[in-house]
């Protein structure tokens, strides 16, 4: 029944290499109860997300703050891949596509609600969406993230349903840090600016918090690192959320480039290195579990992660499916069955709580470039190619770094619109990076690349990125670029 | 009185649920506010509502075409110290 599926066998353990993707870390240092409540929780447990599929559905488009790293002509930049706009769908045309989605992937296990807002902020829609998913595939478990400002009124509303975890942003508890960050909130029906407002934010959210943890709910954590704002705080926050009953904290690398368009964006802030998080990770580790190997998945993702269907599922298709919502209901607890068994038999139960310290890693990480249409698969020639995605990898995941388009790197006509010089801007794109990955490549730029150190690599053409980069980043340590004990390069560290 | 949507609108929603008049539409190329219905929130709210979420400076303005949310109002730098501001973020 499953082996149609892409995600449990060909994302094998080889390349998670018993660590968990960076999950490792994560689930050991939970209390049993919590672990056993997110075992099979694909973003959680780093060995259920190579069993496990997850879906996202946008139905919920307003929002009642303004972040500085957010553009509102894309998806709520707290939860997606920056610049990336989800078909809003309406509650039921989102009930329709999870009830096909679970007909069709019988290992889906979550659904949430990321956006393309503020959940919250859309109560009578999320709301609507949850009870309709409740009714025709009541055996998935729902999730749902929220920026907090409307959180202690629906605490009450979010118990009532099969909510299995809550995911809060939460990026200060100093005002004066959250003013700039937020520039206003809505609050009682009027717009509340700066100091003012962030108070208000960070008090919400807080108060949420609290009242979600009195309830038994689980919550997890968002925090966005912003280098020169929050970065000397978050340790705090780490620490101030732990104490107040959060169960997972998962610091993401503030993604800011011009093209998206946000305040940070425009203004020139700056994203943090990999070596920066990676530094507060390691800082906060002390504090509480650190989540790792999130995807920063788009508020549409449907799939494995790692592996995103959404485009098999568009409203079209799923209106011409016929489904039979308790044959599917069997069919995924047969499933579900099946994959517990394997587990158990694959791992002595759950992974012992007393690995307190992550694993030492024994390669580098690698930046890798990525030619591609879609931002899903390596689908796009070299030469054709007017943006690379770049990804620092690790053996813990991956992570998109930047997303570069080409005429960024354009020095004046003379260099992009001769024919000899065309691969220059190219060069200059990714003159950071180990390696780049396209679906195929002259003669001519393999070579310049090669010379320029950059590895070109055609093989993995078609494979979804992460899949790809995995591989790429594996194929790279064998070649030895990446041990730990050699002295960084510099077009690794840059 | 009626206030109305430009082209600066990016159709992210967060006014049309606010409206007291159900005045507020989806529409392309932008949301539409009809006039008829629109009374500037007179009577119900102090402010009106959807230039008080609006996330867009200039996307929503009067009768007379004065942007609700001029320039500065919505990121909280006035447009003369954009460039003070833009350095003081670029040494981050
Ligand atoms: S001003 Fe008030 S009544 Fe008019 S469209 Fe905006 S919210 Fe509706
Ligand atoms: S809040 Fe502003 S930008 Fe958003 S839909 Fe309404 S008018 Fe358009």
């Amino acid at each position: 029944m499953e082996s149609k599926q892409a995600g449990p066998e060909r994302i094998s353990p080889s390349n998670c290499a018993g660590r968990g993707c960076g999950g490792g870390d994560t689930l050991d240092r939970l209390p049993a109860a919590i672990r056993e409540r997110v075992h099979n929780h694909p973003c959680f447990s780093a060995d259920a997300h190579h069993h496990y599929a997850r879906m996202h559905v946008a139905v919920a488009p307003a929002c009642n703050i303004q972040c500085h790293y957010c553009n509102r002509k894309y998806d709520c930049a707290n939860e997606s891949r920056p610049g990336v706009v989800s078909e809003l769908l309406e509650p039921q045309q989102a009930a329709a596509k999870v009830a096909a989605v679970a007909a069709h992937i019988p290992q889906l296990a979550v659904v949430g609600i990321a956006g393309p807002g503020d959940p919250l902020a859309n109560p009578e829609r999320t709301f609507a969406t949850f009870r309709l998913i409740a009714e025709r595939t009541p055996d998935l478990r729902l999730c749902v993230s929220t920026n907090g400002l409307a959180l202690p009124e629906t605490v009450d509303t979010l118990c009532r349903y099969n909510i299995e975890h809550v995911t809060v942003t939460i990026n200060c508890l100093d005002p004066d840090i959250g003013a700039e960050i937020y520039p206003w909130v809505f609050w009682n029906n009027r717009r509340v600016r700066g100091r003012k407002g962030a108070e208000i934010l960070i008090e919400q959210q807080q108060l949420g918090l609290e009242r979600l943890v009195e309830r038994g709910m689980l919550v997890k954590v968002n925090s966005v690192l912003i280098p020169g704002v929050n970065d000397q705080h978050l340790t705090e926050v780490s620490r101030a959320v732990k104490a107040k009953g959060a169960f997972l904290h998962n610091l993401m690398p503030l993604i800011a480039a011009p093209e998206h368009g946000t305040f940070y964006g425009l203004m020139g802030q700056r994203a943090p290195r990999a070596s920066e998080l990676r530094a507060l990770q390691t800082a906060c580790a002390g504090e509480m579990a650190i989540m790792r190997h999130c995807k920063q998945c788009r508020a549409d993702a449907v799939g494995m992660l790692g592996d995103d269907r959404s485009a098999e599922f568009t409203r079209e298709r799923i209106a011409t499916l016929e489904i039979d919502d308790d044959a599917a209901l069997a069919r995924r607890a047969a499933t579900r069955e099946a994959i517990e068994r394997r587990r158990q038999a694959a791992t002595p139960a759950l992974v012992p709580v007393a690995t307190l310290s992550p694993p030492r890693p024994t390669t580098r990480a690698a930046r890798i470039a990525v030619a591609s249409s879609d931002g899903r698969r390596v689908d796009q020639h070299f030469g054709q190619a007017e943006r690379f995605l770049v990804y620092e990898v690790d053996e813990q995941g991956e992570r998109l770094l930047d997303d570069r388009p080409l005429a960024r790197y354009c020095n004046g006509a003379e260099h992009c619109d001769e024919d000899d010089d065309a691969l220059a801007p190219a060069l200059a794109a990714l003159a950071d990076c180990a390696m780049v990955l396209c679906a195929r490549i002259g003669l001519t730029p393999w070579e310049g690349l090669e010379a320029a150190g950059i590895r070109p690599n055609g093989e993995l053409a078609m494979s979804p990125i992460e899949q790809a980069l995995h591989a790429a980043h594996r194929e790279l340590a064998d070649l030895g670029a990446l041990s730990v004990d050699e002295p960084q390069c510099a077009t690794l560290s840059a | 009185m009626a206030l109305k949507i430009t082209a600066g609108c990016v159709n992210c929603w967060a006014c049309e649920p606010l409206c007291p008049s159900a005045a507020i539409e989806p529409a392309s190329p932008h949301f539409y506010i009809d006039p008829v219905a629109c009374c500037e929130c007179a009577g119900t709210y102090a402010e009106p509502q959807c230039a008080s979420i609006c996330p867009i400076e200039g996307a929503i303005v009067d009768a007379c075409g004065g942007a609700l949310n001029p320039p500065g109002s919505l990121t909280g730098i006035p447009p003369d110290l954009l460039e003070q501001a833009r350095a003081r973020i670029r040494a981050r």
